[in-house]
């Protein structure tokens, strides 16, 4: 039988039907689908978590491997970063049951902070990488990897990028077949990494990446596909879709492993070939190890390591490269450019009624990664930070102790965020004699990526009842003497325990209480509308940048247009309300 | 139609159901037996971006992507979006818009401003462009959400594909107990002059 799949939804059909018994990520565009597709599906096979950030998520799938089951830890591409640390090492333990880390890069930076190639991570620790270009390929190269990781102990990196973990394609259907690799046994020389052990095991590292070189010498996941020999391509992922069609004469050589290359063959492909290109997105990953053997070949000179690849700017490349008819190029008719549509902070986001108040205050805000980065952008422009999750308490606490800024500092990240990498920024703070103010977003969900549980959450990914984090009790815990909670529709209250609390001399935390109005499920109250009578146009509604607020056609004397609100979206939060000096926007009368 | 693969391109804002349509359309061709692709990016693009939809099929589709100015329809779900991406049509193309605007916060800043004129700057960039107000279709069918079943039907009318494919996937995928309404939407689509 055959399904329309998305690579994600096939990277978790693949852990169901190649024996996967333990998944664990946390959520991050674009892989959030694949334990999401897990938990909804397979929940009776295979146990699918998320873990508090990807660090822990890999540490347990790394547990789970020792233990005897087949495992999976996915994750973005930064939250490789985050989970860095094991990975590296992991590299010389290698693993009991199959163990597979799928990054999912984003070329093109749709909903990241940056467009890292992590296909480097695979070289950085000698760990084999493998690259799909299609769903049925996600599917399909679960099996390999799983394989590869039991046959050279290692583990084995599966790197999708967001083409193809949001597209579609057919994938054909199989049922489930487990192994069995026993439990957990010890082994302190292979399991324990003091310097003494993991010197012989670097050793054993280095020989198996010899090992996995002759196999992918051997492996039919590095395909040629024989054509005209004039042009010839080396290319893996979904840059083989594009290079396919864009030169459809072409012979190529797709590498289904993108770590380590199968130099023999390239080599000897290229000898075949009157020329050798390289085409992949963003590094020049292959082509800096191709001409590192010699192999005359071109890459990024007509291919840019700048955002993702597409037919089109495949084709210029080859135009360029003089080895394709410039009449392939379409000139578009030149149309008029229409307005931006930015992400804005949803109708009701409780966010809302924070970066008001914050804005209000005067203060600058060290932001962090959630939703209530929007409140970066216009109107509302009140995040002056973002670098990674958690930062924004390190950044707080370092301008303060810099000395060098008047105004203060007010740090502002999530509940989901705070529990991955704040905690201990917080605690750092507090041992250090901060007397920065901490925010903390409360709205009981992550929500950036879709609405997904977090340990300050009440229930688990496969859907069972848990206990929940208690933030205000953790931060006391951590030395934090002033912790407050806060409800961000009431703007007087916020402001003011904003003030009292960034005025004080000693670090304190603010929580805020409402929950998301889209996640888990919808929010809705009475919904407000603007009297167009009473409203004279100031525009204050205007700054609170709320997407069911427009410009009404009726204008006053100076001929600025009044408000007016779309009663279909409103959710009658009254943020707007509240900062109409005219009290022209009023509840819609039932 | 380039080399048997035809390539559909579905743009909207987020929130309109331009996901759920080009997944209707993809399985369909998927049932019609032949290979199907659809390519999109989800994330920052729902919270009122703008959101767009590759859908490609054929004997055998490599890229899920359109190649830039090849698509032989675009299916516009509100009106500034159509003008955005017409140039994206390919010759003899098939150009359908629903006239709904929705008019983003960024023109409370008073830097931007929704365009004009929008009908006539899409009929002198695509040939005979198919207008048509779903929106006040679907009031009058009952239920606002049939926006897109009833655009569906529209783009239905310039596809190689059946209606009997059609309707199975339709009813197979709308909300419980809306089948037989979507099914009068799709056919009131399908109608449409
Ligand atoms: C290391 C890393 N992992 C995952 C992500 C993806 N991500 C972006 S925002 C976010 C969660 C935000 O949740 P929260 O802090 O609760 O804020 P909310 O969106 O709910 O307002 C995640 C997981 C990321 N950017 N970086």
């Amino acid at each position: 039988m055959e399904m329309l799949l998305s690579g994600n939804q096939a990277l978790a059909r693949g852990i169901y039907e190649y024996g996967g018994e333990f998944a664990s990520a946390y959520p991050g565009t674009p892989s959030t689908e694949i334990l999401e597709t897990i938990a909804r599906f397979f929940k009776d096979d295979v146990y699918a978590e998320w873990a508090i950030n990807e660090k822990v998520a890999l540490e347990v799938a790394v547990g789970a491997s020792y233990g005897g089951a087949r495992s999976l830890a996915a994750m973005k591409h930064v939250g490789l970063n985050v989970a860095a640390d094991p990975f590296m090492t992991l590299s010389y333990t290698g693993v009991n049951a199959g163990l597979i880390i799928v990054s999912a890069d984003d070329p093109s930076l749709h909903s990241s902070q940056n467009e890292q190639d992590n296909r480097f991570y695979g070289k950085f620790a000698s760990i084999p990488v493998l690259e799909p270009s299609t769903s049925q390929e996600a599917k399909d190269f679960v099996k390999h990897a799983f394989e590869i990781s039991e046959e050279f102990d290692t583990p084995v990196l599966i790197r999708v990028t967001t083409r193809i973990c949001h597209s579609k394609g057919l994938v054909t259907i199989g049922e489930r077949k487990t192994v069995d690799r026993g439990g957990f046994e010890p082994n302190i020389e292979k399991y324990v990494m003091v310097p003494a052990y993991a010197t012989k095991r670097h050793k054993l590292v280095i020989e198996r990446l010899e090992k996995l070189k002759d196999y992918a010498e051997k492996s039919k996941l590095n395909q040629i596909e024989w054509n005209d020999k004039k042009v010839g391509i080396v290319t893996g992922s979904v840059a083989y879709q594009y290079a396919k069609e864009a030169m459809p004469d072409a012979s190529i050589l797709k590498l289904g492993i993108g770590f380590p290359l199968p130099m023999k063959k390239i080599k000897s492909f290229a000898s075949e070939v009157d020329q050798l290109f390289v085409v992949e997105e963003l590094e020049g990953f292959y082509e800096e190890m191709i001409a590192a053997e010699g192999i005359e070949v071109e890459g990024k000179k007509y291919f840019s390591n700048f955002l993702e690849l597409n037919i089109d700017c495949v084709r210029e490349g080859f135009v360029n490269a003089g080895v394709l008819d410039s009449s392939v190029l379409k000139t578009l008719p030149k149309t008029e450019s229409v307005l931006p549509r930015p992400p804005v902070l949803c109708s009701g986001c409780p966010h809302r009624g924070l970066m008001v108040s914050l804005k209000k205050l005067g203060v600058y805000t060290t932001g962090d990664i959630g939703c209530y980065t929007l409140g970066g952008l216009p109107p509302l422009s009140q995040i002056h930070t973002c670098l990674c999750m958690g930062a924004s308490i390190g950044h707080a606490f370092g301008i303060e102790k810099a000395g060098k800024t008047a105004k203060k500092a007010v740090a502002l990240l999530g509940d989901s965020t705070f529990l991955h990498s704040g905690i201990t920024g917080l605690a750092s703070a507090v041992f250090n004699k901060s007397r920065i103010t901490v925010v903390i977003a409360d709205n009981k969900i992550t929500a950036m990526t879709g609405g997904q549980d977090n340990p300050a959450t009440l229930k688990t990914l496969m859907g069972e009842k848990t206990k929940p984090v208690d933030l205000v009790k953790l931060c006391e815990s951590l030395g934090v003497e002033h912790v407050r909670t806060i409800d961000p529709y009431d703007l007087d209250a916020t402001y003011s325990v904003l003030k009292e609390e960034v005025e004080r001399e000693d670090v304190s935390v603010v929580i805020t209480t409402r929950p998301c109005m889209l996640f888990p499920s919808k929010i809705r109250d009475i919904p407000y509308r603007v009297v167009t009578e009473t409203c004279i146009a100031c525009g204050a509604c205007f700054r609170v940048g709320c997407p069911s607020i427009s410009a009404a056609p009726e204008t006053n004397e100076k001929g600025k247009h009044k408000s007016l609100i779309d009663t279909n979206t409103c959710t009658g939060c009254t943020i707007c309300a509240q900062v109409c000096p005219t009290g022209a926007i009023v509840k819609v009368e039932s | 139609m380039n080399n048997g693969t035809t390539n559909v391109l579905i743009v909207g804002v987020g929130g309109q159901g331009v996901l759920l349509a080009s997944e209707i359309l993809t399985e369909v061709a998927k049932n019609m037996g032949l290979d199907a692709k659809k390519s999109e990016v989800h994330g920052m693009s729902q919270r009122g971006g703008i959101v767009t939809s590759h859908v490609r099929f054929g004997k055998k589709v490599s890229s899920p992507l359109i190649p830039a100015g090849e698509a032989d329809a675009i299916l516009a779900f509100e009106l500034a979006e159509g003008l955005r991406w017409v140039g994206q049509l390919g010759k003899d193309g098939v150009m359908i818009v629903n006239t709904q605007e929705i008019i983003p916060v960024i023109t409370t800043t008073g830097k931007f401003s929704y365009p004009e004129n929008i009908q006539e700057k899409i009929s002198q960039l695509a040939g005979s462009p198919i207008f048509i107000d779903a929106f006040e279709i679907a009031t009058k069918l009952g239920n606002f959400r049939l926006v897109n079943t009833i655009l569906l039907g529209v783009l239905s009318k310039s596809l190689a594909l059946d209606e009997k494919k059609w309707l199975e996937v339709i009813e197979r995928m709308a909300p419980k107990g809306t089948g037989e309404l979507n099914r009068k939407a799709f056919l009131e689509g399908r109608k449409y002059e």
